[in-house]
């Protein structure tokens, strides 16, 4: 990715490779010679053996290098997972009844955490069980619709998921206007849209984008009264987990859902509409705000490693993003202040430093949990 | 779904928030861009200046400032002020007159439009028939006759611009009285003079433009006598007993006639074309002004002669037997005499010349022999050259401030000692909290040191790089090449000098440690400059280094520019900053970031290929980091090759002058306006529709490591903090670049005793990559309690707390997309915000700054203050990230000026809202510079003429002092009490480490 994942290939690739084994809450650290991973049985064996767990059937998943939980069930994907690991091998161990396979194959490393959390705290988050159909480990998603149950049937919600850089996103946006329907009559309005699909790029190999398809919302925030501009800075800022909320310049293709809709779908086109219930809570969880990819870290001896997050983050990160979405209602410049819904960072600064201090502490903590 | 829940409110903070934040754009510094009209106020003592943009400017004594903004922005064409009063009238370029009043308000005076007024003709008549071409506010201070294009004269009543059209002098009525042969030869034209007699306010006298000059007699309502001359008039100059007229012609001539009981005058007393005998241009106003002694003062524009300096823009004062033409660098908008303004008295007694031109104001002492120029406490050209960066230091210590004062007075000594003449008003502003310094850099390789402490920024000391460098021009050349005969008698005034000798000098960035004198400068050819304050003149060798950013990286060609070639051998120095050390860049390509720790002596500067740390104690280079991405041809290449060559930038700027200046020349409509709009309006539709055929688009894609431009250095940043382990913490240099990385060294400087044995050491520690690539534009550590750092030295003087060093420090790393906080020294993530991802907007600017209260004396925060790419200024706060306040601030089109803005350490900041204009603004409450000022009433101030003898800084100190306000005071004056107290030790130790430094 960068001269310092190089280094870290040089220095820490020679010779024998470890591997860090995570079972329940329990790890277990051990070697492999790199250049004879040996089969796959051997290994499922060896993993059943250092973790005391003979007659127990199991999946075993891997963290690849763009941070994905990938299966281990045959020898292929075994050597692939040997081969690529840097530098050390990181697996983890899950009952096969209790299972989570919508884990494996999403993206990035917060996902994974909350995969984490599950197989670490089984009775806190479980999930109900997945009918499995196919094999899902099988696969990876480069894009999906989402939330179909809340948009007007007119709108479509698109998530692009980018795997490291090896496909761009490919698509280009102008300014345009559309018409809207508004109490006075149509209206010409301002609007953003897709002008190009660039051939081989994710947005055109997904299908579920097309040129002069309207943006309305770049990961959930409304793009209208913003410029070229400042709609091109959030797309990339969001690059690494997309979602765009468009209305598709052919509607054709739009599955009619309720009875109700033939009658109106052909002049719903606003969802600004007074009275027409505003889908403004999109329905990715809270998780995917963050669900973006950590930074490296090269510490001087020059093995780059992904930072770890600090503190109890999730619940403050929220409050910020909160914070950010209600900008425009605070009238006089005044952002209205979070403190008293985040209850634990208190009110006053002096309590907010005092409550931070410990935080080194917590880290602590958290550290022996998230570092691998 | 938690997050969209409504946000809390938490009443306290809310009340807190109030008594820390508050928007406000205070006082526009400089010189007001495109200045299309000169007033003055003999009685009040107060200048008015008229804008293109349609805003009136009034300035009294330091520190009286006015600004009104009419509602259309029509160029102000004229100003008048009502004899006597405090009101003025304005004619815009749309023919409107306006009158303005400045009206008392809760102790202070503001400055309000009152009434607007178009004059209308009869239905049918041509526009030019009401196109008001001179304004005259009669002395009973009611009437304003308006002469205009058709050679009719009109009266309005004031304040309601009633139109007396029974008193209207039309050109028909003059007519009448006049002679057979007159009425022949002459068609009337437009009116281009109007004056009242200086002792009788029943004349008054009106000039037409084909040469004829009519006295009037109002209550007669008839032609007392008439004056023909036989060249065009331009324009008329009454003496003060009423008993000879000037008038100046199209010709370069002015001639005298005098008024007697005689109804007609033939010929002049005299006439001369003071730069004839070949074809000279218009002379365009003209003073005729008497003294108690010698030869009355002839003072008038223009009349050069055509061929040889007809480009010259020129005033020529004669007097006695003395004739100087002052030639101005910018063209001369128009011009004013300061003389006795009691109308009783029987000389004018001029002593000071007031020329606006278009890119400076220029006063000329007018009773010191010589007429040496007077240095104007404001409307400070900023543009004397371009201005390329800016650089703010709050709360100088006093020692440094008067070494650098010291070391600019010296700069001055050919300004005049006469006290500043515009002083009417009277500053009501609490004196400065503290001093401050804005530093600008130029385009020319100086760097200026304006006082930015109060309303007034006053230049206080100019450092040019120039010497250090060998260019292709020598000074010395171009200085004084006219001998004493010369004739026309020119001298250059004004300071306004657009043109660079070579590009590359230009100041890019620039560091002053205020404690130490310690001054860092660098430049667009990589030169890095480092320089100490010495009060004495100095020969010397400057030390020269180069630092080879490239490194191990080959086969790479620079297409950009050359490095400056350095002086070789001892330069001399004025007092004031003098370069000791030179680190040259190469590639020479721009330093796009600059640090400076003066308690380690380091020097750290990047360019867009990697970035150096230079020991200036022992002039050695310490540690070079090439920053490149391989692939990255485009920054490798340099800027110029992709872009332009030097020779057509060069050609380029020319051919806007010349098309700023055509578009100058533009003094009244031409033709019906209506015609040029809708072709205006064509041009517009037309480019829509081509627009539309091609639409703007953009690129969506992530970042990545092989994006131009990634090892651009964009910020560096001295900090003594937990790198490497919780137990020691070391000095330390972090750099961030344009691709989102972090690069962290840590330093070992060796101890004061053997800092000059042992060398400095660095070693890369750390290297952080921001997932999402922005660039990094600031970096900061926290300490313990989670205050930013403080500056280096500033603890050893006792002007800080000293950090807390047993908590756990945080990194804040800010680049354009996000704010980050990661644990020190294991980096781990621990809070961020999100600015682009969710409001699209961008960081430009970051600077932390501590806000006070405005209601408790001691209570403050340090927070961080951003503007974004979007123009918004917000507040952030820490170490929570959480966004406090939010101001829109300046236009997101307006590029230059976001580009320009900086913050000071106390919640301020100014931007170039024109390339001659800072605009000052305040997010905090508690310190806020801003006008205050009082203008007395129609009474004229009974004081005299400005004594000699008392330099401008006089001036200030009384105005400032003039209206101390009781609370203003109080709350000042501890800072400046601990300030003064501190100052001894800051004046021991900065002598010690002087001394230390030669040792």
């Amino acid at each position: 990715m960068n001269r310092g994942h190089r280094h870290g290939a040089g220095s820490g690739c020679l010779g024998t490779m470890e591997v860090k084994s995570k079972f329940g809450a329990e790890f277990r650290r051990f070697s492999l010679e790199r250049s004879k991973p040996g089969k796959f049985e051997e290994f499922y064996g060896l993993l059943q053996h250092v973790h005391k767990i003979p007659n127990v059937d199991v999946l075993v998943g891997y963290a690849d290098i763009h941070g994905d939980l990938l299966p281990i069930n045959n020898d292929d994907n075994y050597h692939k997972a040997v081969s690529t690991a840097n530098p050390l091998l990181r697996i983890f161990i899950q009952k096969k009844e209790e299972a989570d396979y919508s884990a494996f194959g999403t993206d990035t490393l917060t996902k994974k955490k909350n995969v984490l959390t599950n197989v670490l705290r089984p009775d806190n988050h479980r999930k109900k069980p997945h009918i499995v159909i196919s094999m899902p480990q099988d696969f990876r998603p480069v894009s999906s619709i989402i939330d179909v149950d809340i948009l007007p049937e007119t709108h479509r919600r698109v998530r692009l998921y980018k795997y490291g850089t090896e496909k761009p996103l490919g698509f280009y946006i102008r300014d345009g206007s559309s018409v809207r329907v508004t109490p006075h009559g149509l209206e010409k309005v301002p609007g953003i849209f897709i002008s190009r699909l660039v051939p081989g790029g994710l947005a055109q190999s997904t299908g579920l984008l097309a040129v002069n398809d309207e943006v309305l919302e770049v990961n959930g925030i409304e793009v209208s009264g913003k410029s070229l501009d400042q709609v091109t800075d959030m797309m990339i800022a969001n690059s690494r987990n997309l979602i765009i909320t468009v209305r598709p310049a052919n509607q054709r293709n739009n599955v009619v859902r309720n009875s109700r809709a033939s009658g109106s779908s052909g002049q719903s086109t606003d969802n600004s509409l007074p009275g027409h219930p505003q889908p403004a809570e999109p329905s990715f969880e809270p998780e995917d705000e963050d669900s973006e990819e950590e930074d490296l870290i090269i510490e001087g001896d020059g093995a780059p490693r992904q930072i770890p997050r600090a503190a109890p983050p999730a619940e403050s990160l929220e409050s910020l993003a909160q914070v950010e979405l209600s900008f425009e209602s605070g009238h006089n410049g005044f952002l209205p202040s979070r403190e008293a819904s985040s209850a634990p960072v208190a009110s006053g600064t002096n309590a907010e430093l005092e409550t931070r201090a410990p935080g080194h502490k917590l880290l602590e903590e958290d550290g022996t949990i998230i570092t691998l | 779904m938690r997050r969209f829940l409504r946000p809390g409110h938490d009443p306290a903070r809310e009340r807190l928030k109030r008594d820390l934040f508050q928007f406000n754009k205070t006082v526009e510094h400089g010189f007001p861009h495109q200045p299309s009209a000169l007033g003055y106020s003999p009685s009040l003592r107060i200048l008015a200046i008229g804008t293109r943009s349609g805003a009136v400017k009034l300035y009294g004594a330091p520190g009286v400032e006015f600004m009104g903004l009419h509602r259309e922005s029509n160029a102000v064409m004229q100003i008048h002020f009502l004899p006597g009063q405090c009101q003025l009238v304005t004619l815009l370029d749309d023919n409107s007159l306006h009158l303005w009043s400045l009206k008392v308000k809760g102790g202070v005076s503001e400055l309000q439009e009152e009434e607007s007024f178009t004059l209308r003709g009869p239905p049918g008549a041509a526009p030019s028939a009401t196109q008001i071409t001179v304004v005259l506010p009669h002395s009973s201070r009611e009437l304003l006759y308006l002469g205009t294009e058709s050679g009719n004269v009109f009266v309005v009543q004031l304040p309601g611009f009633h139109t007396l059209e029974d008193r209207t002098i039309s050109s028909d009525a003059v007519l009448q009285w006049l002679p057979e042969e007159a009425r022949h030869r002459r068609v009337f034209e437009m009116v281009e003079a109007l004056q009242e007699h200086p002792r009788d306010p029943n004349q008054i006298l009106i000039g037409y433009s084909r040469g004829l000059v009519v006295i009037w007699d109002l209550q007669s309502r008839r032609v007392r006598c008439h004056f023909l001359s036989s060249q065009q008039l331009e324009n008329v100059s009454w003496q003060r007993d009423g008993c000879l007229i000037v008038t100046c012609h199209s010709d370069g001539s002015h001639c005298q006639w005098a008024v007697s009981s005689e109804p007609q005058q033939s010929k002049p007393l005299r006439s001369s074309i003071p730069y004839g005998p070949f074809p000279c241009k218009a002379i365009t106003k003209i003073f005729w002004l008497t003294t108690k002694q010698g030869m009355p003062f002839t003072i008038f524009q223009g009349g050069m002669p055509r061929a040889s300096y007809g480009d010259r823009h020129c005033i020529s004062v004669v007097h006695n037997n003395q004739q100087t033409a002052f030639d101005f660098t910018s063209r001369v908008i128009d011009f004013t005499v300061l003389a006795e303004a009691d109308p009783a008295a029987a000389f004018d007694d001029p002593y000071a010349l007031v020329v606006l031109a278009e890119e400076e104001l220029v006063v000329i002492d007018l009773q010191t022999a010589g007429w040496p120029v007077v240095q104007p406490p404001y409307l400070a050209s900023l543009h004397c050259s371009a201005i390329t960066c800016s650089h703010h230091i709050s709360n100088i210590p006093l020692k440094l401030w008067e070494r650098v004062a010291a070391a600019g007075s010296l700069q001055n000594v050919h300004f005049s000692s006469m006290e500043w003449p515009i002083n009417g008003g009277t500053s009501l502003a609490p004196p400065p909290p503290q001093r401050d310094l804005l530093l600008t850099g130029h385009e020319d390789g100086t760097v200026r040191f304006w006082d930015a402490s109060g309303v007034c920024l006053r230049l206080l000391y100019k450092l040019s790089t120039v010497r250090v460098f060998l260019t292709d021009t020598d000074p010395s050349e171009n200085l004084h090449t006219q001998g004493e005969d010369e004739w026309p008698p020119l001298r250059k005034v004004g300071s306004f000098d657009p043109y660079s000798d070579d590009p590359r000098l230009g100041i890019q960035k620039i560091f002053l440690c205020k404690y130490s004198g310690y001054l860092a400068v660098a430049g667009t050819a990589g030169q890095v400059l480092v320089l100490e304050l010495n009060d004495e003149a100095a020969e010397h060798a400057v030390e020269q280094v180069e630092a080879d950013l490239l490194q191990d990286q080959e086969g790479y060609r620079w297409k950009g520019h050359e490095r400056l070639a350095a002086r070789a051998g001892p330069v001399s120095f004025e007092p004031g900053f003098q370069p000791f050390a030179l680190v040259q860049c190469q590639p020479p390509a721009v330093v796009t970031s600059l640090a400076l720790h003066s308690e380690w002596r380091l020097v750290a500067f990047g360019t867009s290929h990697g970035f150096g740390l230079f020991d200036h104690q022992q002039r050695r280079q310490v540690l070079v980091r090439c920053t490149l991405h391989p692939s990255d041809q485009l920054a490798l290449e340099g800027p110029l090759s992709r872009v332009k060559s030097l020779k057509k930038s060069l050609r380029q700027s020319f051919r806007r002058m010349r098309r700023s200046r055509v578009s100058s020349r533009k003094r009244r409509p031409v033709g019906p306006p209506g015609e040029v709009q809708v072709a205006s309006a064509k041009v517009e539709r037309t480019g829509l529709q081509n627009m539309e055929l091609a639409p703007v688009q953009r690129k969506i894609e992530a970042r990545s490591a092989e994006d131009s431009f990634t090892g651009f250095v964009r910020t560096l940043y001295f900090a003594d903090t937990y790198l490497r382990d919780s137990s020691r913490h070391c000095p330390s240099l972090w750099a961030g670049t344009n691709g989102g990385t972090v690069y962290a060294f840590s330093l070992r400087v060796p101890p004061a005793e053997r800092r000059m044995d042992e060398p400095v050491r660095a070693e890369q520690a750390k290297e952080i990559q921001l997932m999402h690539r922005a660039p990094v534009v600031g970096i900061l550590v926290l300490d313990g309690r989670s205050v930013p750092l403080p500056e280096p030295l500033e603890v050893a003087h006792d002007l800080s707390k000293s950090p807390d060093m047993q908590g756990s420090h945080q990194l804040l790393v800010v680049s354009e997309e996000q704010f980050k906080v990661f644990t020190l020294p294991k980096v781990s993530a621990k809070l961020k915000l999100k600015l682009t991802a969710l409001e699209g907007s961008r960081v430009r600017r970051v600077g932390v700054a501590h806000f006070g209260s405005c209601r408790a004396e001691d209570y403050g925060e340090h927070h961080l203050a951003v503007l974004t790419n979007l123009g918004d200024i917000q507040v952030v706060s820490l170490p929570l990230l959480k966004p406090q306040v939010r101001y829109s601030c300046i236009r997101r089109e307006d590029v230059s000026g976001i580009a320009s803005c900086v913050f000071t350490k106390y919640g301020q900041g100014f931007y170039l809202i024109s390339p001659s204009e800072f605009e000052r603004f305040s997010l905090s409450t508690k310190w806020l510079v801003e006008p205050r000022c009082l203008v007395g009433s129609a009474k004229p101030k009974n004081h005299t003429r400005p004594s000699n003898g008392t330099g401008p800084e006089k001036a200030l100190a009384r105005a400032r002092n003039s209206g101390n306000q009781s609370d203003g005071e109080e709350s000042c004056s501890p800072v400046m009490e601990k300030a003064l107290l501190s100052d001894a030790r800051v004046l021991k130790e900065i002598q010690s480490t002087l001394e230390g430094d030669r040792g």
